[in-house]
């Protein structure tokens, strides 16, 4: 572990708005075991709307694994998951997808040969009605809005006739759903790119995209799902510190967008920089949970994690 | 040698490229107009009388096919290979036993719209009609599609959650099973004998046809280039649309697309099953066309020349594939000593075009880029 972490360094914590929040998350008594590995052990802890909270523990503890339990890639082998009330395990990853949990993946895993833009609109996808019928015939019509009429641009002659003819049959007949959302998910991707600042990549293909690019894009294709929860796995992972200060910057947007954030991080600076609540897994095990202050100076935090990082250093 | 190969080969594809972006580049009108061109010719095709091209013509050497007939089929692979670039190039699934639902499709019409078939006779006796009727062959357009679309779902439902070689295997096990069920059920199917008088657009074949008859070829092949280029314009829209991305998401990277809320089987089935209406629609347009078929038609070998069309031609990429299959259904035809040796010459082209362009004569972009990175990857891992 190359990041060294003391109290002095550590920038101050200002807590954001306090008071009773609601519930979404909760994972109670949540157990997994590969054959005899036992890589969540008993683990509960609970996210509020609105909140921050930071998933921290030495490599091997279980985090990714949670991860993977909250978004339906593995069945714990006992325990639940509960997101805004209604029961999350046992669902397919789709399904817990539109109900609201998104996720970036510690080893990227964007979709290597499609452009910036379409891996966002596959994202955006998943709150998409039009289907393979709705694609193919198009006969499902919505009355546009004003502003998504055909413009007319041309000053006169042959053009501005069809233009006008096209805007006329668009007032009448309506336009097909499938073309709208089409319209949509290009432009919200694409302000989605503006937001995690790739929006110049727009059309390179995925695997050409510099690491830091890729990671931001992975956060831009988790926001286009529209979750209420949006989990980032080791989203500063290789970055510099430039970079890990602008994506400081940026977990604290995705918050103030209305989106609450779960965040497992290696780099401490980063997680008491950001964080409201901390929760440390060790070994599959919780063993504290509470403010970014409280946890860094809990002993036993300090034995397994923080201990280990300055001995390490 | 192999290495000047090489160099020219990277030459074309650059000059290929080049084509494409440029094409790609022009205004819309521009490219509108270069569209109904295209299409004018194809329809022009089976006339074809310019000076100077008229070597083209299979009907140009001894003993050569009917012109038309040669185009129809043609158009009728190029259909299959649609079909199947759907499943196989953007969805991913290699389906080894495609030639079953073109079976399905070409049986739906036999078994319903000949009066020579037991199930019409069948019909014709519990219901009391006259020994002429059968199912119209209107009709038995939306039969053969929904009949072999049907069965993609049945053979897909359960066999889709298999990934990579098992799909492989059991979908060839499919297209072999079609076809003894088709040979053994002789109360059915006629069996090894076939079904003859399968119906075209003006009933049975006879020689009082006035447009598709046995002799003039032509009108039969406008009436394919038409279903092709509707399909065509069909498989565009789903390509660019969310279901497009949903498929190549898939490909790419299954587990992921989960996550991000594509529901992958049922995007799969989808593919399965679209592919297997266009395989049955082309194994419905060649079985009226034939006006007769047997089980032996529709052995394992065309399903492998149909995934061989996907792949020369360029899998993922419609022109690519459409390329593929005319090449396929063609040169044989036009060059007869090709036709001997027909396999030979076709195993030997498929080595030579998969060690000089391993993503087919005309790939999709991105399949090229993911098989030139493979290269990469290949020679860092030696
Ligand atoms: N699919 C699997 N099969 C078997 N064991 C697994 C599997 N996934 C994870 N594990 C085990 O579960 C434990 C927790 O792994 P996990 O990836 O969740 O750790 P982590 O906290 O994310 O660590 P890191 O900081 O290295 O990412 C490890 O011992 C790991 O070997
Ligand atoms: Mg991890």
């Amino acid at each position: 572990m190359s990041e060294t972490t003391s109290t002095e360094s550590r920038e101050p914590v200002i807590p954001s708005q306090p008071g009773p929040r609601r519930l979404l998350l909760e994972i109670d008594q949540v157990v997994l075991r590969f054959g005899g590995v036992v890589a969540l052990n008993e683990v509960s802890f609970q996210i509020h709307e609105g909140e921050i909270l930071g998933l921290i523990g030495p490599n091997g503890a279980g985090k990714t694994t949670c991860f993977n339990v909250m978004t339906g890639v593995f069945k714990p082998t006992s325990g639940q998951v509960r997101f805004a009330g209604a029961r999350v395990s046992g669902r397919k990853p789709p399904e817990i997808s539109r109900m609201g949990i998104s996720r970036t993946f510690q080893n990227i895993r964007l979709f290597p040969e499609m452009t910036a833009l379409e891996n966002v609109m596959v994202g955006t996808d998943s709150r998409h009605k039009t289907s393979v019928v709705g694609a193919l015939f198009r006969l499902y019509r919505v009355r546009p809005k004003p502003e998504e009429l055909p413009q007319v641009t041309s000053e006169a002659g042959l053009l501005r006739t069809w233009q006008q003819v096209r805007r006329s049959c668009a007032q009448i007949f309506g336009l097909s759903r499938h073309i709208l959302e089409e319209r949509a998910a290009e432009k919200k991707s694409l302000e989605l790119l503006r937001f995690v600042g790739i929006q110049g990549r727009a059309n390179e293909v995925a695997r050409n995209l510099s690491y830091g690019d890729q990671r931001r894009l992975e956060i831009a294709r988790a926001l286009a799902t529209e979750p209420k929860l949006i989990c980032l796995d080791e989203p500063a992972a290789g970055f510099n510190p430039a970079e890990k200060e602008q994506l400081l910057k940026l977990i604290r947007q995705i918050r103030d967008r209305g989106h609450t954030v779960l965040l497992i991080e290696h780099d401490m600076r980063l997680v008491m920089g950001v964080t409201d609540r901390v929760v440390v897994l060790e070994f599959g095990t919780k063993i504290a949970e509470g403010s970014p202050d409280e946890v860094s100076r809990d002993p036993r935090v300090i034995a397994a994690y923080l201990g280990e990082s300055v001995d390490a250093a | 040698m192999m290495n000047k190969l090489r160099a020219t080969e990277a030459r074309r594809r650059a000059a290929l490229s080049g084509i494409a972006d440029r094409w790609a580049a022009l205004p819309a009108w521009q490219r509108l107009i270069g569209v109904t061109a295209f299409i004018a010719i194809l329809y022009y095709l089976p006339l074809l009388g310019v000076p100077g091209l008229t070597w083209l013509r299979t009907d140009s050497i001894d003993g050569g096919n009917s012109w038309a007939g040669v185009l129809f089929t043609c158009a009728i692979y190029v259909l299959v290979a649609i079909g199947l670039n759907v499943v196989v190039g953007l969805a991913g699934l290699l389906d080894l036993g495609y030639i079953g639902f073109f079976a399905i499709g070409a049986y739906s019409v036999a078994l319903f719209g000949s009066t020579n078939s037991p199930v019409v006779k069948w019909m014709q006796r519990t219901f009391e009609l006259e020994p002429t009727w059968a199912v119209a062959w209107a009709i038995c357009i939306p039969l053969a599609i929904a009949l072999s679309l049907t069965s993609g779902v049945i053979l897909g439902w359960p066999t889709l959650r298999l990934r990579g070689d098992y799909l492989a295997i059991v979908t060839l096990g499919f297209g072999e099973i079609i076809r003894i069920v088709a040979r053994n059920l002789t109360g059915v199917t006629n069996g090894a004998a076939g079904i003859s008088a399968i119906p075209g657009p003006e009933g049975a074949p006879s020689a009082d046809n006035q447009i598709f008859g046995l002799q003039d070829l032509k009108p039969w092949y406008w009436l394919a280039i038409t279903v092709v280029l509707l399909m065509v314009f069909a498989v565009r829209r789903l390509e660019n649309s969310r279901v497009g991305r949903s498929w190549l998401a898939i490909r790419e990277d299954e587990d992921a697309a989960a996550v991000m809320g594509v529901n992958g089987f049922k995007f799969k089935l989808w593919a399965f099953a679209i592919g297997a209406a266009l395989g049955g629609l082309s194994g419905f347009l060649f079985a009226s066309r034939n006006a007769f078929i047997d089980p032996s038609q529709f052995n394992a070998t065309l399903s492998i020349l149909f995934v061989a069309m996907v792949v020369v031609g360029g899998s993922g990429n419609m022109v690519g594939v459409a390329f593929g299959a005319v090449l396929l259904a063609y040169l044989p035809e036009r060059f007869r000593f090709v036709s001997d040796y027909r396999w030979v010459a076709f195993g030997f082209a498929m080595v030579v075009v998969m060690v000089l362009r391993p993503q087919g004569l005309i790939p999709s972009r991105r399949r090229a880029r993911e098989l030139q990175d493979r290269a990469k990857e290949a020679k860092v891992s030696v």
